[in-house]
């Protein structure tokens, strides 16, 4: 049986696909466009990088992919799973997994109810839950840490845990928006590998925008530049 | 590695189907909120002031009265003591106001970021729990002549054998008035300045100008005041109209003969003789006529005062009477804590007082009499205080977060024409409208009725839960809801497991202060209550010309005590809750 498997992604993992995108912020009575019929394909398991300054756009584009975006952008084209169309899916029912610049872990839970958060309800069981939980803590190397405050952990640990949470809710693709720029220089090259080593390993299309040639390069996939318009 | 993760296989489909009802009953929902909210909240402010206003012009159909007429106006202009009313309800409402705010703006430029600043900004929140007319209470046993400052002093200091014949409280200049708001008042001005402080560029002004060699007091007023004073403005206007329309404190510490305009008016509303209702209803709608006026006045005084300072701000001049300001502003605060913690002492002192002579400093004998004695009546109207402040809190508390809900999903938050709005029952004078309320009451058969009496505590409760409840609300990260969609929960799981749980604090603190407002209303439960319902506050007014003070301060310490208590609560309950989340754990 395929381990694999996401529910999610009802078969085998699908590309992330943008189709003819085109994206403008209406802003202070300035309409200013970002993106302009953009095409872009990940296959599962790439990683594809956007590198370019900070206030291009960058974010606003994973805004969008996750459907999270604020209102006051216009938006046309499509983004789709395979063949599944998801752009006008509310953000619940896409299954992509977001991790930020900040581990964005929520204060009033615990690290293991954080983790529990993330999975889905369907594992009903307690014993289940409680297990998947143990597993993944075990992989970030926290083995024992469920009942800690996250405002305890360091900043690498809580990161790990972002990550963890994020691959417990089964994600179809995974956005990654600087998730290592707070992060000091030894503490990010590890963390770097240990976030691709599992998308990669949970197959994932991976779209990744930071402003470090340093990511772009580790992730070993297509890197497009912006602007692009 | 990571392929050890999924051991569980299992199908979405039933999570997607119930994720997609929930989504179109929200929307629905939350989307009427705010529709509600304001008629809720502005259907009975305008219907009152119709309701009033019309009796005004002689249209009374329930006195038989339906010829427009302005024979009433005739009747109050002629009336003898209205000048003298008025110029005390004007001189108590613009110096009340001016001193409250030229003390805030005092302590703020001169102690800001000091140790003591920070002292008396905690002492903030419990001194605006406590209702005004309880603080008036205590403040009269410990300032008349035969207050308990006299005892103290007496006859060592004084000489005094019996209280002097003087008028100390109740006095024809209104100045005890005066102070006993000023008390209340400065300390709210102080907590918004501190709010709108925190939110704008203040800091960076404040450094930048004390680099270029100002002076703190000079750096402040000069640099600060100019951006913060248009944040402060509505609470100002809300303060002025509040100093010139209040009843309760002015019963408790007033001028008598003549009183300030609107405890006339109540008096007249309250008159056996039915006659008088329309003399009433006038000067109601007369008194509006006043506080629109002030608040008038007050804007061109800003724009004047704007005018006249403008060349002294860029004068280069880099102190600003720094230590006279300093040593004023502190001994000021000094004082207001000492008589805050005066007032509180002294009622409960009384509320267990069997014999206190004049001129003892302690009382001789103790005694639970006046709470016994009491026991009925105590109980009945603390239990109608706590109901009234605990449902009119909650719903406020309900009606703000759906409000508030409301704007994040829709991404645009309400301009400053709501905000507006939201200060249009602080600022429109209570007896200029509730009596109109009453009517329409009346008319609905609802007068008298817990209905009425929460709904009309309702119109003074919610401004002030939404104001408290706006900021946390609208500066909460977003991408932590976000995060939670990204992570499959609807918008119902993620507002219930992220958005109210990371608010736990503010929303018991908005509850608290919905609370603390509710029990201190007077004239709300007076009118919407058709007389049928009594609480801790209108028991303690309407007792305080009495003269019995053990009595009355039994009903005043209850009423400060209830919202200390609340405030209490809200606190250690979110300490105790957060005990081990260290990120949420700082009050």
């Amino acid at each position: 049986m395929n381990t694999h498997q996401r529910p999610g992604a009802a078969q085998a993992p699908e590309p992330l696909i943008l189709k003819d995108l085109t994206l403008s912020l209406f802003r202070a009575g300035v309409n200013r466009t970002l993106f302009n019929k953009f095409d872009l394909e990940i296959q599962p398991g790439e990683i594809t990088t956007i590198m370019g300054p900070s206030g291009c756009g960058k974010s606003s584009l994973l805004s969008f992919i996750s459907g999270t975006l604020a209102k006051d952008f216009t938006v046309d084209g499509r983004v789709c799973l395979g063949q599944r169309d998801i752009t006008d899916s509310p953000p619940e029912q896409r299954h992509i997994g977001m991790l930020f610049q900040e581990d964005l872990l929520f204060p009033h839970l615990s690290v293991g109810e954080n983790l529990g958060f993330g999975i889905p309800a369907v594992v009903r069981q307690k014993t289940d839950r409680k297990m998947l939980i143990e597993q993944a803590l075990e992989e970030a190397g926290l083995s024992g840490f469920a009942d800690q405050d996250p405002a305890t952990l360091s900043g690498g640990q809580r990161a790990r845990v972002a990550v963890m949470r994020t691959l417990l809710s089964r994600p179809s693709a995974l956005l990654l928006d600087e998730p290592f720029s707070k992060l000091d220089s030894a503490l990010r090259e590890r963390f770097r590998t240990f976030v691709f080593d599992h998308a990669r390993a949970h197959n994932l299309p991976t779209l990744l925008v930071t402003h470090d040639p340093e990511d772009a390069r580790s992730a070993e996939g297509v890197i497009l530049n912006m602007p692009f318009v | 590695m990571a392929e050890t993760l999924w051991p569980i296989a299992f199908s979405a489909a039933s999570r997607q189907n119930m994720v997609k009802i929930s989504i179109i009953t929200d929307c629905l929902s939350l989307k009427y909120v705010p529709a509600f909210t304001l008629l809720v909240f502005l259907g009975p402010l305008g219907a009152g002031l119709i309701g009033t206003i019309l009796p005004a012009f002689g249209y009374f159909p329930a006195l038989g009265a339906e010829d427009f007429s302005l024979l009433s106006w005739r009747y109050l202009l002629d009336y003898p003591a209205l000048p003298e009313a008025l110029h005390l309800t004007l001189l108590s409402g613009f110096v009340a106001t001016a001193l409250s705010l030229s003390l805030a703006i005092a302590f703020t430029a001169a102690w800001q970021g000091r140790p003591s600043f920070n002292r008396v900004r905690k002492l903030l929140a419990p001194i605006l729990a406590i209702p005004h007319s309880a603080l008036a209470i205590g403040f009269a046993f410990l300032l008349a002549p035969s207050g308990w400052i006299a005892r103290l002093f007496s006859p060592g200091v004084t000489g005094w054998d019996t209280p002097p014949d003087i008028a100390i409280i109740h006095d024809p200049f209104a100045v005890s008035l005066i102070l006993g708001l000023v008390i209340k008042e400065t300390p709210y001005l102080l907590l918004m300045i501190i709010a709108a402080c925190d939110q704008g560029q203040a800091r960076q002004r404040l450094v930048l100008a004390q680099t270029l060699g100002y002076s703190p007091v000079a750096a402040w007023i000069k640099a600060v005041l100019p951006l913060i004073y248009r944040q402060i403005r509505l609470p100002i206007y809300a303060v002025l109209a509040f100093s010139l329309s209040v009843v309760d404190v002015a019963l408790v510490l007033g001028p008598t003969a003549p009183p300030t305009l609107p405890v006339l008016i109540v008096r007249w509303f309250n008159d056996p003789d039915l006659s008088y209702r329309a003399l009433a209803s006038t000067a109601a709608a007369f008194q509006l006529v006043i506080v629109v006026l002030s608040i008038l006045v007050w804007y061109l005084l800003e724009q004047l005062m704007a005018q006249i300072f403008r060349h002294w701000l860029s004068n280069g001049q880099r102190s600003c009477a720094e230590r006279t300001i300093s040593f004023l502003s502190r001994s000021f605060f000094q004082i207001l804590g000492g008589v805050f913690c005066g007032s509180l002492l002294v009622i409960a002192i009384w509320s267990f007082t069997r014999r206190w002579r004049y001129p003892d400093a302690f009382p001789s004998e103790w005694s639970i009499q006046s709470w016994q004695n009491n026991l009925d009546t105590l109980l009945l109207s603390s239990s109608t205080t706590l109901i009234v402040g605990s449902i009119s809190a909650l719903i406020a508390v309900i009606l703000s977060v759906a409000c508030l809900e409301n704007e994040k999903r829709r991404g645009k938050t309400a301009g400053s024409g709501a905000l507006w709005l939201l200060y249009l029952p602080l600022m429109i004078p209570q007896v200029s409208f509730l009596f109109g309320t009453q009517v329409i009451a009346i008319k609905l058969d609802i007068d008298g009725s817990w209905l009425a009496l929460i709904w009309s505590h309702l119109l003074f409760v919610l401004p002030y839960v939404f104001l408290s409840l706006a900021e946390p609300y609208r500066f909460q990260d977003n991408r932590f809801v976000n995060i939670a969609h990204c992570l499959g929960a609807s918008p119902w799981r993620a507002f219930w497991k992220v958005r109210l749980p990371m608010l736990l604090r503010p929303l018991l603190f908005a509850l608290a202060i919905g609370f603390a407002v509710s029990v201190a209303q007077y004239l709300p439960t007076l009118f919407a209550g058709g007389g049928r319902f009594m609480t801790l506050t209108t028991e303690a007014v309407n007792l305080s010309a009495s003269g019995n003070r053990r009595i009355i301060s039994v009903y005043a310490l209850l009423q400060g005590l209830f919202p200390l208590l609340a405030f209490s609560a809200a606190i250690g309950f979110s300490n105790f809750t957060f005990r081990h989340r260290k990120a949420l754990s700082q009050s």
